[in-house]
């Protein structure tokens, strides 16, 4: 990327990082002709915690619920990725009761996060009321996991050999509900959005990413799946007993904004229907696997990825035998998902980046770690 | 192809490089100079079509760095870590593979930003997490902050 000079018809712009379309605090800077986009740049680091850093001086037990600040949205399967990092370290499996609620908790975290960027993408074009529909459902979800994990937001549930405790007697009777009442809402997110002309004005047709640019620049998730690009990492490096569930990898091959809306939408769907095979079949059982205190793995290095709401997440712990990890990456899907801004802003009018930031779905935090 | 299909196939390919293996992927040795052209070899070579670099890291063991690129191929689904050993800690510096991946634009600035290595070829070599007047490099192992306070 290089610095342009400023020519005399042309002028520079700063979006945020205070900007309520950037949803936290990314800042780019916009290149502009008129209203035309001739080229963006996003500065980051405004949120740089070191969570990298920070997780080489804590035991492998602590540092994984630092990852519940990365993406937050996505905690349980951020925890659920050191986790099973860890375990494969220590060549043990968690128990098949654990397995079943770690998929759960994951697909519950799915269905919670998408309805938030649904409604989210209600603001950024300008619609209140689907923000509060869709909080009505995830208000539901949050209850649930208050309930079982004690928090709402970072749940810091799941540990290396299981999960901390067992579910809340009313889980499952819960969970029932909420499938019952969102399988019954769900026509109301077409009535809301999907069919609105406005929406579909300003999604269609816009923020194009093809399979090719998506593979380069490194986008996983909806946002590559949208562009036709098979990435669900569910599907092809099957973890915790998603082998055993049937569901659907959703791909689309426009790569538009509005693909990327469908998409998420669908993948709903396939979250609620993994939910239903699984709800009455939890195993009785153990629900973690007993570690010493202080967990020491042998030296080598470990790579485990997941997918998370927004893309793949990879963990990769580099050890040397101590009782903390000699070094820690974590291959974030925002991070490279913020790749694809550049290609769909150039020659993009000024007013679509709203909504191309908003079909995105970035996630500040995970970016900047 | 399998690992050990893919393995038999780099030790054809690039005979006299080092192989490995540890848990999760198969691991090529490359010398630092060459590792652009083993790269696009890689990237290129129908066999192997390693089209979608997921991961480029490094790794500071205090008296060299490491290297690390995670790389996988949307055709065939085959996976493999490349690893590139750098032995000058003051001055180190690789070829980019930006023209090979985009992806690697934004993981080199960060590998720039928080490493201090640097690659030649790069478009726009930035840090992208740190102020620019920055001292230091926070994620190698000597890393002093004068304004952290021990209690």
């Amino acid at each position: 990327m290089e610095t342009k000079d400023i020519k005399h018809d042309e002028f520079v712009i700063n979006v945020g990082p205070q900007h309520p379309s950037t949803h936290g605090v990314l800042r780019l800077e916009l290149w502009l002709d008129g209203e035309d986009i001739i080229d963006s740049k996003p500065h980051l680091g405004y949120i740089h915690r070191g969570i990298e850093k920070m997780s080489e001086a804590l035991g492998y037990k602590q540092f994984i619920y630092l990852t519940s600040r990365m993406d937050y949205l996505s905690a349980h399967i951020s925890n659920q990725a050191c986790s099973l990092a860890i375990e494969k370290g220590l060549q043990i499996e968690a128990p098949a009761r654990a397995q079943v609620i770690r998929v759960l908790m994951a697909e519950l975290t799915r269905l919670a996060s998408h309805q938030l960027w649904w409604g989210a993408l209600g603001l950024d074009l300008g619609a209140v009321s689907p923000f509060f529909y869709a909080f009505r459902e995830r208000e539901m979800i949050l209850e649930i996991f208050e309930e079982t994990c004690g928090s709402r937001l970072t749940m810091n549930y799941i540990t290396p050999g299981g999960v901390v405790n067992d579910l809340h007697p009313d889980f499952v009777k819960k969970v029932k509900k909420l499938i019952e009442q969102l399988k019954g809402n769900l026509h109301e997110y077409y009535q809301l959005l999907t069919g609105n002309v406005i929406l579909q004005a300003r999604t269609r047709g816009v923020g194009k990413l093809t399979a090719e640019d998506a593979v380069s620049l490194g986008c996983t998730g909806p946002v590559a799946r949208a562009s036709g690009v098979k990435c669900d990492v569910r599907k092809l490096h099957p973890y915790d007993g998603y082998d055993k569930v049937e569901f659907e990898e959703v791909l689309n091959d426009k790569g538009d904004n509005f693909a990327r809306y469908w998409l998420r939408i669908e993948e709903m769907k396939q979250s609620i229907y993994i939910i239903e095979q699984l709800i009455d079949n939890i195993p009785e059982g153990s629900y973690r696997e007993k570690l010493k205190g202080v967990v020491k793995l042998p030296a080598g290095e470990y790579y485990q990825r997941v997918e998370t709401a927004r893309g793949e997440l990879g963990v990769y712990i580099v050890s040397d035998g101590k009782k903390e990890p000699y070094r820690v990456r974590f291959r974030t899907p925002n991070f490279s998902n913020l790749n694809a801004l550049r290609p769909m802003l150039k020659g993009a009018k000024i007013g679509d980046m709203v909504s191309m930031m908003a079909t995105l779905d970035l996630i500040i935090p995970d970016i900047d770690r | 192809m399998t690992k050990e299909e893919l393995k038999s196939y780099l030790e054809k390919t690039f005979p006299g490089m080092t192989q490995e293996e540890n848990i999760d992927f198969p691991v090529l040795w490359v010398e630092k100079d060459q590792i652009f052209e083993v790269a696009k070899k890689l990237k290129e070579d129908e066999a192997t079509k390693f089209d979608f670099l997921f991961d480029e890291t490094a790794i500071d063991w205090q008296t060299h760095f490491e290297m690390v690129y995670h790389m996988t191929s949307t055709t065939y689904r085959h996976d493999l870590e490349i690893k590139v050993k750098l032995e000058d800690r003051d001055d180190a510096e690789l070829p980019s593979v930006e023209p090979l991946w985009k992806a690697a634009e934004m993981y080199e600035n960060e590998i720039y930003d928080l490493f201090g290595i640097r690659f030649s070829g790069h478009p726009h070599l930035r840090r992208i997490f740190m102020t620019n007047e920055w001292k230091g490099y926070p994620l190698r192992k000597d890393y002093q902050d004068d304004d952290v306070i021990s209690l």
